[in-house]
């Protein structure tokens, strides 16, 4: 029988289509891998179900249903007929998630990774992002929001670029 | 949701519940659509990203509280048949929510408003022993902080800001401050759900909500109102005649070709 270890290593090839330098073990969606024994399965040559659990990083993320999609795909594509996945909510998403790894490429393609998160309701006390290109904490937010709901806009004054940050969620 | 649960909740509480997730789906449902009408008529380009964004996690974060309502009601209704199915009187959304976009202030104030009560409800709801619920709301919340804190920004640049955008942003928080006591007093489930401890009463989430908002807006150089003609309704699925407008839009396609797939 295959191991969840196997599973996950072939889950590393799925990326995240808003973000494709990262794969949804980078990302922290993937969240568990059940490997189950279904004798009554109708393809009688391979009783294997696997059940791979994910969850979304924010609610209206447009690319779910496709990482939804890839994951079906990829593993059918690896000779796993029979595979189910399943959305958990809780516990939610955190960007405490992502792997160092992660992390590292984020900030090679010029994205400030996710700084800890704060628990203000109203009051946030103002960030020190560093500049992915030049390493400065001068930089200011320009947009909360920014190309995807997962990142804002900040501007580094010490180089003048603008960059994107991943936020902490 | 699992059968464990299901079985364990007393039939009113069940009741209760499914009310409770539909009023929290109608408010995002209407409230992302509102939003979503301002894709490509932002004041400048991130901020129209901004919008879009946050109109995004609304509607996300309404289907997932409508499909909990239609697991909860257990007569086979999906996210999809609650949103595009029922008509004006059955949905039980709040009016604020509803209020047209106005100007950029107005969108801002009604933000505001909503978003701070949200929180507060969502912070006490994260912890209700219905976990299917409880894992909603913490999700939610985390998002809705962004957006609380997007629209505190606003208020306190325009409020703080040039006489101009100070006398609008006024504007919209005087128009619409008739339609927060419906948030404040808390629909019949609330009530019901408050006394049984599920979730924190009305009472106690009005309290906070009354202090920060004044925080807010004295912060933002901006007057608290005082209103007397208050309006109500909404949870009883009585609407301001907006939200028939905003149906039509968002319906017209699934009602005109039921069951079409794309």
């Amino acid at each position: 029988m295959v191991s969840k270890e196997e599973i996950l290593k072939l889950l590393e090839q799925v990326r995240d289509p808003e973000i494709p330098l990262l794969s949804v073990i980078d990302m922290g969606i993937i969240r568990d891998v059940l490997i189950e024994n279904c004798p009554d399965h109708s393809d009688a040559s391979d009783t294997t179900r696997v059940v791979v659990k994910i969850t979304p990083t924010y609610s209206g993320c447009p690319a779910m249903h496709l990482i939804e999609e890839e994951v079906l795909a990829t593993l059918h594509a690896n000779g796993f007929p029979s595979v189910k996945v399943e959305v958990v909510l809780s516990p939610a998403w955190t960007t405490e998630w992502l792997s160092a790894a992660a992390r590292e490429k984020l900030k090679a393609s010029a994205i400030a990774p996710p700084a800890a998160i704060e628990n203000g309701l109203v009051q946030f006390p103002p960030k020190k992002i560093a500049c992915p290109f030049c390493n400065s904490k001068k930089t200011e937010l320009r947009s909360e929001f920014g190309s995807t709901a997962c990142k804002s806009l900040c501007f580094c004054k010490e180089c003048n670029q603008p960059f994107e940050y991943f936020k902490s969620l | 949701m699992t059968e464990a649960q299901e079985i364990s909740l007393a039939p009113e509480t069940k009741q209760h519940l499914f009310q409770l997730a539909l009023q929290l789906g109608d408010d995002l449902l209407i409230l992302g659509h509102r939003l979503s009408e301002w894709c490509g008529h932002g004041p400048y380009l991130e901020e129209d990203i901004a919008l879009g964004n946050i109109a995004l996690d609304c509607l996300g974060e309404a289907q997932n509280f409508l499909a909990l309502a239609g697991e909860l009601e257990g007569r086979g209704r999906t996210a999809d048949t609650l949103a595009y199915f029922r008509n004006e009187y059955e949905f039980q959304n709040c009016h604020l929510v509803e209020q047209p976009n106005g100007d950029f202030a107005m969108t801002m104030a009604r933000q505001l408003f909503y978003d701070l009560y949200l929180s507060l409800f969502l912070e006490s709801l994260q912890r209700c022993s219905f976990s299917p619920l409880a894992g909603i709301a913490e999700k939610t919340l985390k998002e809705t902080r962004y957006h609380l804190r997007h629209a505190k920004e606003w208020a306190l640049r325009l409020g703080d800001g040039t006489a101009e955008s100070q006398l609008r942003f006024q504007a919209a928080v005087d128009h619409l401050w008739i339609y927060t006591a419906e948030l404040s007093e808390g629909s019949q489930a609330h009530r019901f759900l408050g006394e049984q401890g599920l979730v924190s009463t009305p009472q106690l989430i009005a309290e906070r909500w009354q202090q920060l908002m004044t925080e807010i807006l004295t912060e933002a150089q901006l007057r608290v109102p005082v209103s007397t003609n208050m309006i109500r309704g909404g949870r009883e699925g009585k609407h301001s005649e907006q939200l028939g407008h905003l149906l039509a839009e968002l319906q017209i396609v699934a009602r005109s070709y039921p069951g079409a797939t794309w």
